[in-house]
């Protein structure tokens, strides 16, 4: 840019070594120049040292056969899926623990950070302990804490403990319960749901709208979540309320049928959540702190108690502080979760080290990690900044 | 975890690094000039590689890295030894972290090939094995349909389990963990029916890791042949032939009745092959380009083959594991060692 300013004030005639705009473009043509010829230099001696070492390149691996059984899946996987896939079953692994984490610990965090600066001392110790407990103690740590918690204090499966009327069965190999039967209808259930909760955001809109022309409430919340559960619900009844479950049952070692939360899961997701809101009740307390102190006392004066201050005009004004820094905490749970080996979830990290550790092919495989990982959590800045942008301050 | 990727990743940018043309001779110069050989070993398995409380390392596998110093220092405590899990291995001896790896690691095709390795032989056949705590009444592996299994992952282990089950038509559930303590505790507690592993280590871990060893057995099925034996890169095939063959003369010490205790004794011996053994009539060292007292310094300061069996994993050990196929080929067993003539 200095380059650019320099260039158009008034022009003397100088020695082209003088001039600053041939400088500085030496310059650049330069630094551009040995940042290839290093890159270069990289990596064609990695290309020389594999060949030299007689070791495997290239990503035709990703189409083999995997081999390897995974303990958890999203998606339909055997030791007969190739590595794409099973490197596919660990990015959604990720995924998983990732959104589910960062919905959490949003309302976790949320809560503590309010409550700490609730004026019942009770309330607020706790919140201030919490925080100060989860915040100081490594999150490695409470990982095996959770894991270990889980696989000790548990029963095995064959002493599970029953709830329900032993529909419901937990133990050390994770929490049972029954499920639908698998049917076509759901796919169109999951379509209706989409719709209906595209049709509550347009109702949520035009409620708004109404109200700041006319002043006139609609209960947009309650009727939105009617449609969106509603929707669904219809297709259901209309293809016949298909109502076949699969139950668990306890079969030779373990518990079959129904659906399971495994405890590797449960583990990391718990051990993620409650030490990444110990960081967001911070984000949210001083944001709501940075607010001018006339804001909740104008609030008091217009009559609305403690709740309604907090949730009509305090955290919405608190909401600019907090979202850029609550980024960098939602891209901590992302990468954070890749720590997720160390109790054997089987996420994208374990995915991609054991298809090294197969093929040998370390930089094929790194190279995806890192191509994976910057996707996700520039998706996640991405999203973030338009939000930061909506909610930025419109002066009128 | 994602600083084992910052590991591997420095990995990487090591093999980008090391530019200079490979010549017979290169790695081993490489470690006479640092004057220490690093040995990549198991980060803990009873009999095979285990650190004492003053960080001193012993087992079968130690054994092999030590003759190795022996026969190019001349000293078996010339040794560095680098703990390894299974998935950090083999990134680690590509690179150059390490010269050489003898950690329980079976001999393949693909280690052999497109890893780029080459194995120098075979220091413990052993095959793999399940083990379930008593009171499951399970008698064969025949048994474990649906059964949760204890399994490390990066090892021929995880893909043998995969393959059986397959091949006899039963499901499974992995539990899938990379730390060794971490596993073996994740079996102990219960986590998993079944923890599978190598025959060798499942009683290394049932005699030096299990809360109560009575409570546990291991199946009479041996799923799998698993050769474990030390590896190099490839590249420098002098530094192999060392390897190979510091070995190998563990076995032809023992073949021929030397001794860490007789060894000087046998020194005066008038049988031509101990001669041609112990440098005592020169030559051999000088082909494989060490001093030619390599093997006297190996017998010496580490004993023979059978000597090390017993000493770490067999009679003399807690393991207490028999030859079997770990006996000399003069006595029914596998291990055969090519003449050093
Ligand atoms: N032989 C197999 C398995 C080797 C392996 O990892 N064995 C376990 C036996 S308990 C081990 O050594 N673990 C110790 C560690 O992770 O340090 C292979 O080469 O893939």
């Amino acid at each position: 840019m200095a380059v650019a300013a320099l260039g158009s004030a008034p022009r003397v005639k100088v020695a082209p070594w003088n001039d600053p705009v041939i400088r500085g473009w030496v310059f650049q043509i330069v630094v551009v120049g040995l940042v290839a010829a290093l890159a270069w230099y990289l990596v064609s001696n990695t290309i020389d040292n594999l060949n030299r070492q007689k070791i495997a390149s290239g990503f035709d691996y990703l189409g083999r056969e995997a081999g390897f059984e995974i303990g958890d899946t999203m998606i339909d996987y055997s030791p007969a899926s190739t590595y794409a896939r099973a490197i596919w079953v660990g990015i959604l692994n990720t995924l998983r623990v990732a959104v589910l984490g960062i919905i959490l610990s949003t309302i976790l965090g949320t809560l503590l950070g309010v409550g700490r600066l609730s004026p019942n001392w009770l309330l607020n110790k706790i919140c201030a302990w919490y925080v100060e407990a989860f915040r100081n103690v490594p999150l490695l740590l409470w990982l095996f804490l959770f894991y270990k918690l889980i696989s000790e204090a548990f029963p095995g499966p064959r002493q599970a403990i029953s709830a329900l009327w032993s529909s419901v069965f937990l133990s050390n190999r994770g929490l049972y319960f029954p499920v639908p039967m698998a049917d076509p209808i759901h796919k169109w259930m999951g379509v209706a749901l989409l719709v209906g909760i595209a049709g509550a955001v347009v109702l949520h809109r035009w409620a708004k709208k109404r109200q700041e022309a006319t002043g006139q409430p609609f209960p947009s919340i309650s009727s939105g979540f009617g449609v969106a559960i509603g929707l669904p619900l219809l297709v259901w009844l209309a293809a016949g309320a298909p109502s076949a479950m699969s139950w668990p049952e306890l079969k030779g070692f373990n518990f079959e049928g129904g659906t399971v939360i495994q405890p590797e899961f449960t583990a990391l997701l718990v051990g993620l959540v409650l030490y990444t809101s110990a960081f967001i009740a911070e984000i949210v307390r001083s944001g709501i702190l940075a607010l001018h102190k006339g804001q909740s006392e104008a609030a008091a004066a217009l009559g609305l108690s403690r709740g309604q201050s907090m949730r009509l005009v305090l955290l919405p004004q608190a909401l600019r502080v907090i979202v850029p820094p609550m980024t960098s905490q939602y891209l901590n749970i992302t990468k954070n979760s890749s720590l997720a080996i160390a109790i054997g979830y089987p996420d994208l990290v374990a995915s991609i080290n054991v298809t090294i550790n197969q093929t040998g092919q370390a930089i094929e495989n790194i190279l995806l990690i890192m191509a994976a990982y910057l996707s996700v959590s520039l998706s996640i800045s991405a999203f973030m900044n338009w939000y930061n942008k909506r909610i930025a301050l419109t002066e009128r | 975890m994602l600083n084992k990727f910052l590991a591997a990743g420095i990995a990487v940018a090591t093999l980008a690094s090391v530019a200079t043309a490979a010549y017979a001779g290169k790695e081993l110069d490489a470690i006479k000039a640092r004057g220490q050989l690093i040995c990549g070993v198991n980060t803990g398995v009873a009999g095979f590689a285990a650190a004492d409380s003053q960080g001193k390392w012993t087992g079968l596998d130690v054994d092999v890295c030590r003759a190795v110093a022996a026969a190019i220092f001349g000293d078996a405590e010339k040794v560095k030894y680098v703990p390894l899990t299974a998935q950090q291995r083999f990134t680690a001896l590509q690179s150059g972290e390490v010269d050489l790896l003898v950690r329980t690691t079976t001999y393949t095709l693909t280690r052999d090939t497109a890893l780029g390795f080459d194995f120098t032989g075979v220091n413990y056949y052993d095959g793999q094995g399940f083990m379930v705590n008593k009171k499951l009444g399970v008698k064969s592996a025949k048994e474990l349909n649906g059964a949760t299994v204890c399994v490390q992952p990066g090892t021929t282990t995880e893909l043998n389990l995969a393959d059986y089950f397959r091949a006899n038509k039963m499901t499974f559930k992995p539990v899938v963990i990379e730390k060794v303590e971490e596993v073996r505790a994740a079996f102990f507690a219960g986590r998993c029916d079944v923890f599978t592993t190598d025959a060798s280590g499942l009683y290394a871990t049932r005699a030096a890791n299990s809360p109560k060893p009575e409570d546990y057995i291991i199946l009479p099925e041996i799923i799998s042949k698993e050769p474990l034996g030390p590896v190099v890169r490839h590249g420098d095939n002098q530094f192999a032939d060392i390897v190979r063959w510091a070995f190998y003369a563990m076995l032809e010490a023992e073949e021929y009745g030397i001794t860490s205790k007789n060894v000087d004794e046998m020194m005066k011996s008038d049988n031509p092959t101990i001669k041609r053994i112990l440098g005592v009539t020169p030559g051999m060292g000088k082909a494989l380009g060490v001093d030619e007292k390599w093997v006297y310094n190996i017998i010496k300061q580490v004993g023979n083959y059978g000597e090390s069996f017993d000493r770490n994993v067999g009679a003399g050990s807690p393991l207490k594991i028999t030859r079997g196929q770990n006996e000399l080929w003069t006595k029914g067993g596998l291990q055969y060692a090519p003449p050093i003539r």
